[in-house]
């Protein structure tokens, strides 16, 4: 008798996401685990945003720096050079410069940057914060008025400010992530609050909060995976929407992508090892469940979307 | 089903500013309070207590024992301190109950204790390296306590296996594995082993309203896994009775009338049982 695979069927599915306006993205949608298209549908391929700041990357680790020497002094010329020489699906500005540690940007600047970056590309636009909560509710409150039906993804809400920030995405017609710290219960009851203030749970994209391979990695990679197969074998809607891996911040911070040849020799080529880690640490997310990722380096995304191709 | 009244606890604020005072008011109150609603012994839990234990336990034990014609539940890591409570406890109301050994080696005299002067162990299934994982790692631990006992000299008829409860807001999985450890500790003897749990942890760290739900219905799914005792608010459980007929009716797949109550029921249920993830909200979803 031949050798026929057993199938999974599952009762629940993910929430397919669009964004943007000229060129949409689209994410999501898939009844099945990860990569498992022999089982039922996966309409669509993990989406990976180039993310870039507000302000110049000085304290990125010399690796990426580097990829966007001549252009990351400006948002603009750095969203373009991602989308028309990288080729970006998307691009995730990160509104760092707000941050009152930083710059302390007004909500004004970021308006202004926002437009100015809105208006110079085609591609979807996600719009995060800087990870300041009082801040990021004037701040990105402000934006999501000035992003009005762009079709964004604003973020980040979190339990302490949730509120503003879900009630201007609602508004203005923008997609919202909703970010809760590596905890799979308060990552559900986030996503109650939100949809609790008639924000439609379609529009929500599940921040579980990442991690770095070798720095905690597997709790995120657990806490994804349980909320896709609550998701998909006890169909629970409120963690059906798609979950965002926030990959570039946590890799190239690690001493991993940072440590020198000179002092650690034995650990290979300084760039190939960051470009190593972003890859290894997003696909890893991938698998668990991860539908849209934040990347920083142009090798590793395309590394990405390599693996991607190989295994869809 | 014994209830071992859980609110003398050094936790609660009235109750560690009376036992600092050595104020016997609150103290007794509390314990009347409870063996009138029905709790069969009285938990005395004094905490670590590192100095002047033994003199708080026995002050604990006569206090309450002044007052309420019941065994106490001597709840301390305190070893010194255990033993001075055992020897003013009046044995009169009956045997006391020594909260508790486990399978941690620093646990094991405990069982010398309980040997020496005739009292009734709890043998929390936990060892020296961590939490069990699942019904069947407690099971194992619990195997190895029971040999212990015998070789301390504590009767297994003495000794109550303590599952541990976990938070069902952290460790939703713990919930089932619980229920399914208090079946298994049964069948490891004839007669069936004795068990015992701390009942309102599961509901530890979530909302104050939810509290009282989820330790009633947790409760009767306990009940019906055969569980002996439960350190718990007797009013709770008196309360938890009257809906026991009615968790039957949801779990034979009848439809209640009350339809809040159907819901509370089944919501509750599915949470226990990891058929939905718990959040804080789940009532309202």
């Amino acid at each position: 008798m031949a050798f026929v695979a057993p199938k999974e069927t599952y009762p629940g599915k993910v929430f397919q996401v669009g964004i943007g306006t000229d060129k949409q993205a689209v994410f999501g949608g898939e009844n099945v685990l990860t990569f498992h298209s022999f089982e039922g549908n996966v309409p669509n391929r993990a989406l990976v945003a180039y993310e870039i700041q507000d302000i110049p990357p000085d304290d990125w680790s010399e690796t990426v720096r580097k990829v966007y020497e001549g252009v990351s002094g400006d948002p603009v010329t750095w969203a373009k050079y991602c989308q028309d020489t990288l080729k970006a699906r998307a691009i995730a500005l990160r509104l760092l410069g707000t941050h009152p540690d930083r710059e302390n940007r007004s909500a004004e600047d970021a308006i202004k940057t926002v437009k100015d970056v809105l208006s110079a590309i085609q591609v979807p636009l996600i719009v995060l914060g800087s990870n300041h909560v009082e801040k990021d509710s004037s701040v990105l409150v402000a934006v999501s008025e000035a992003a009005k039906d762009k079709n964004c993804i604003i973020g980040k809400a979190q339990e302490a400010n949730y509120k503003t920030i879900a009630a201007a995405a609602m508004a203005n017609n923008h997609k919202l992530i909703a970010m809760s710290e590596l905890d799979i219960n308060l990552s559900k009851q986030l996503n109650i609050l939100v949809t609790q203030m008639g924000f439609d749970k379609e529009r929500l994209i599940t921040d579980p909060m990442c991690s770095a391979l070798g720095y905690g990695l597997e709790y995120t990679y657990s806490v994804m995976e349980r909320i896709r197969l609550a998701a998909l074998t006890q169909n629970d809607t409120t963690m059906q929407p798609p979950m965002l891996g926030d990959v570039g911040m946590y890799v190239w911070k690690v001493k991993e992508t940072q440590a020198s040849e000179a002092d650690l020799p034995h650990w290979g080529t300084l760039e190939e090892r960051g470009i190593a880690w972003e890859t290894v640490t997003a696909g890893a997310l991938i698998m668990a469940g991860a539908e849209l990722l934040i990347m920083r380096h142009p090798k590793a995304v395309e590394a990405v979307e390599k693996f991607v191709d190989e295994l869809m | 089903m014994l209830i071992i009244g859980e609110k003398l606890s050094i936790i609660a604020k009235r109750v560690r500013e009376a036992m600092m005072k050595k104020d016997k008011g609150p103290i007794q109150e509390i314990a009347v309070r409870q063996w009138k609603e029905g709790s069969g012994m009285i938990d005395a839990n004094i905490g670590p207590a590192e100095d002047g234990g033994e003199e708080l336990m026995q002050w604990m034990v006569t206090t309450i024992q002044e007052v309420v014609p019941l065994p106490i539940c001597l709840d301390t890591t305190n070893f010194k301190a255990i033993e001075a409570g055992l020897k003013v406890h009046n044995n009169e109301w009956g045997r006391p109950l020594i909260n508790s050994t486990s399978n941690d080696p620093e646990r094991f005299p405990i069982l010398e204790l309980g040997a020496k002067y005739n009292s009734q162990v709890i043998g929390l299934t936990v060892g020296k390296g961590g939490l069990p994982a699942d019904a069947e790692e407690r099971a194992g631990i619990a195997a190895e306590i029971m040999a212990r006992a015998m070789e301390y000299g504590v009767s297994l008829e003495d000794l109550f296996l303590d599952p541990l409860v976990l938070q069902i807001a952290t460790s939703q999985d713990h919930a089932r594995h619980v229920i399914k450890a208090i079946s298994m500790f049964q069948e490891m003897n004839d007669p069936p082993m004795k068990t015992v749990v701390g009942l309102s942890n599961i509901s530890n760290g979530c909302p104050k309203t939810l509290r009282p739900i989820l330790n009633k219905y947790y409760f009767i799914l306990l009940a019906d896994a055969g569980l002996t005792a439960a350190i718990a608010d007797a009013h709770e459980m008196a309360e938890a009775l009257n809906d026991k007929a009615l968790v039957a009716d949801v779990l034979a797949g009848k439809q209640l009338s009350d339809t809040n109550k159907m819901s509370e029921i089944s919501k509750t249920l599915d949470v226990i049982m990891g058929r939905t993830l718990y959040a804080h909200s789940y009532l309202e979803m």
